[in-house]
């Protein structure tokens, strides 16, 4: 962005101006989750920062709470990480595979109700989440599903369903029909012509979807408080018990190591984005 | 292959017309079989609970169900004076069955509700009742005390009849319809609702402008600067997005805290003594700082899609037409990119005002807002008809402002990322 060089004072001073209070946003945005990296190897339980840190002593660093998240007495966080990952798998892949059959119907040009029927579908993405709790602890509760895994997976499902529409659907809009009617021209049965064809096109909007479905089920806690029992605890419910009652450095080990998945979550998200760009034909 | 009559027939006979809609109607059904499975699931688990909410925050056939005979025989008592002794008959038999089925304490707490004094007179009437003769039962139950004398209480119960109520929804904004059947404030000291309300909407409202200010540039900077350097930047705007919510927060404690590293900041620069910390958590600031950092994303993304499309070329246009800078960006860039202005601002005033977890880990009391309230009465007291009345009207909310919102811009330019 440099200035040419005829520019008045007056502007040159607006576009420093401009250009801090950009500087200062980004770090805003981002400053706060770099504290807990360096925090998490803190060697001592508190969580600020020692005069040994502050002098870069390397006695004051170690893996002291990483251990403990491992080994820790009492240990919830294996249990956690490992309802979680079931719970977000199972809830993706139903997610995915209702969105997806959906959103092929919606982009039919033949859908009747499209505006109602869309608004339907992705209403638990309007909808506060504390009201969709409420609601969905309401049904699992008379379902009989209420602390069950099922439970939690089917309420994700709810959650995770209106992402993978609203992608795929976009995926969908610049897809090119001519190819399917080719492929059933040809002898095609529907799902064969599905299968060959239409999927391997829409697939980066099928995944980023997922992605999404993924994260909302990793992330989620406010439905979960409602559905829980102490069999279903997941990394965010620990995370929320765990802020709530003692900021331990265990929680930020455990914070740094979401901060790394969401990293590798974010690399994939782009790369699929970029992709599916180039498939659809958009350049930028 | 046209006929006399004009109509074009396909091979097999059957007018084109005909043979059209026929194919329309199964390629409608056929896209709509693609649907259903999702739509039957989101009702069945969704939709319906919602309309499950409504019911049981209108519910009130509990009072109605535990006295029949008494509801029935009340039909015809005007209300002005005593009720007559088939009333009395009724209401001492419907008792004693709840006696027998040891829900008279159920019956007593909820016409408590209703009007004070209602528990001792019910304890006293269930002591008495069993050496009740037959026949006159209202001069035996008004000998047991002298409440059961008095209409006011024969009015209560009456008032409890209808199976809805609204009762919820007014304890929601603070009122309660009182002995005359007006609707009425409760008393100053007690109003914690409105409060609650105002709060969130003042919340969301200032954090909204917030993002709105701080996304602007940054969406701005990120849609003009050349791809290389926009990319790496735009990490910062995805990565806290991508980043689970708790995270975000936990984080935030750790810089508000008073030994945190914001303090220590203040500190070291001299803008406070160190034994005089400013408390930046459990109250308003905590709130707004972390939902406005934890909310930007939702701004920049929009905001962004917007910009991108914008062509630079109209700047310069507007530039080289005479105007000023500040008058072509305002006259020509501005108003193009209104419609990510609302689409962010939509976004994030609807997930703030829902918002949950992080008032209530750094809000305190003073940062807390209405889901919090919800939270508390699913969790706390249970009064779950009271949490269903204030999750709807939240929900009430929600969607007028949707539909302000498609009204003005149109809800279809909502992009993801």
């Amino acid at each position: 962005m440099a200035l040419p060089k005829y520019t008045e004072t007056r502007y040159r001073v607006w576009h420093y101006f401009y250009i801090t209070i950009c500087t200062c946003v980004f770090f805003f945005l981002i400053a706060p989750l770099f504290v807990i990296f360096p925090l998490s190897f803190n060697a001592e339980e508190f969580l600020s920062f020692s005069e040994g840190m502050k002098n870069l002593d390397p006695d004051a660093f170690s893996l002291r709470w990483y251990k403990d998240m491992i080994y820790g007495t009492k240990n919830p966080w294996g249990l956690a990480a490992k309802n979680s990952f079931i719970i977000a798998i199972f809830a993706t892949l139903g997610s995915v595979i209702l969105g997806t059959v959906a959103a092929l119907g919606l982009s039919s040009r033949h859908m009747p109700y499209k505006g109602l029927i869309m608004a339907t579908l992705i209403s638990p993405m309007i909808v506060p989440l504390i009201i969709s709790g409420v609601a969905i602890f309401f049904f699992m509760a008379k379902a009989g599903l209420a602390a069950t895994h099922t439970g939690i997976v089917l309420a994700h499902i709810i959650l995770g369903t209106p992402f993978v529409v609203i992608t795929v659907t976009a995926t969908l809009s610049g897809f090119d029909h001519s190819v399917t009617r080719a492929a059933s021209s040809l002898g095609s049965d529907p799902v064969n012509t599905f299968m060959k064809i239409t999927l391997p096109l829409i697939l980066p909007g099928v995944i980023s979807g997922g992605l999404f479905a993924f994260v909302t089920s990793f992330d989620e806690v406010v439905v979960v408080l409602f559905l829980a029992g102490l069999e279903n605890t997941t990394i965010p419910i620990q995370m929320w018990t765990g802020l709530r009652e003692q900021l331990s450095p265990t929680i930020l080990a455990v914070a740094t190591c979401l901060i790394i998945l969401s990293t590798l979550i974010l690399v994939t998200a782009e790369l699929l984005r970029r992709r599916s760009e180039r498939l659809r034909g958009i350049n930028r | 292959m046209s006929s006399e009559t004009g109509k074009i027939l396909t091979t097999d006979g059957i007018p084109l017309e005909v043979s059209l809609k026929k194919a329309e109607r199964k390629n409608k059904i056929k896209a709509f079989l693609l649907v259903a499975p999702l739509l039957l699931f989101l009702l069945i688990t969704y939709i319906f609970p919602i309309g499950d909410m409504l019911m049981r925050s209108v519910d009130d056939k509990m009072v109605t169900e535990m006295l029949p005979k008494t509801y029935k025989s009340m039909e015809k008592w005007d209300g002005k004076e005593l009720p007559p002794e088939e009333v009395f008959e009724s209401f001492y038999l419907d008792f004693q069955k709840l006696v027998e089925e040891k829900r008279d304490g159920k019956l007593s707490t909820q016409l408590n509700y209703t009007k004070n004094g209602f528990k001792s007179i019910l304890k006293k009437l269930r002591r008495k009742a069993k050496n009740f003769e037959e026949g006159n039962y209202k001069e035996q139950i008004m000998a047991v005390h002298q409440r059961w004398a008095d209409v006011e209480y024969w009015r209560a119960i009456q008032r409890r009849a209808p199976a809805y109520t609204s009762q919820k929804y007014l304890k929601g904004i603070d009122m309660y319809k009182n002995e005359e059947g007006n609707i009425v404030n409760v008393e100053e000291d007690r109003r914690i609702h409105r409060i609650l309300w105002l709060r969130t909407l003042e919340i969301a409202f200032f954090v909204t402008l917030l993002c709105f200010l701080m996304a602007y540039p940054i969406a701005h900077l990120l849609a003009t600067l050349p791809m290389k350097y926009s990319n790496l930047l735009m990490i910062c705007v995805l990565l806290p997005f991508w980043t689970s919510l708790l995270v975000r927060t936990a984080s935030w404690m750790i810089l508000l805290q008073q030994q945190g590293v914001v303090n220590d900041f203040f500190v070291m620069i001299g803008l406070v003594a160190d034994d005089n910390r400013p408390e930046m958590m459990f109250n308003k600031t905590g709130t707004y700082v972390a939902m406005t950092q934890i909310l930007l994303p939702f701004m920049v993304l929009p905001l962004y899609s917007v910009m991108k499309t914008i062509s630079p070329s109209l700047m310069r246009a507007g530039k080289s037409l005479g105007g000023t800078p500040f008058i072509a960006f305002w006259k020509v860039y501005f108003p193009l990119t209104i419609p990510g202005i609302g689409a962010g601002c939509l976004l994030v005033f609807i997930l703030a005002i829902g918002y949950y977890i992080t008032p209530a880990l750094v809000g305190g009391a003073s940062g807390t807002l209405i889901s919090n309230q919800i939270a508390y009465h699913m969790k706390s007291t249970l009064d779950w008809s009271f949490a269903s009345a204030m999750g709807l009207m939240l929900l009430a909310g929600v969607l007028a402002i949707y539909w302000v919102y498609n009204k003005l811009v149109g809800v279809d330019n909502i992009k993801l990322g």
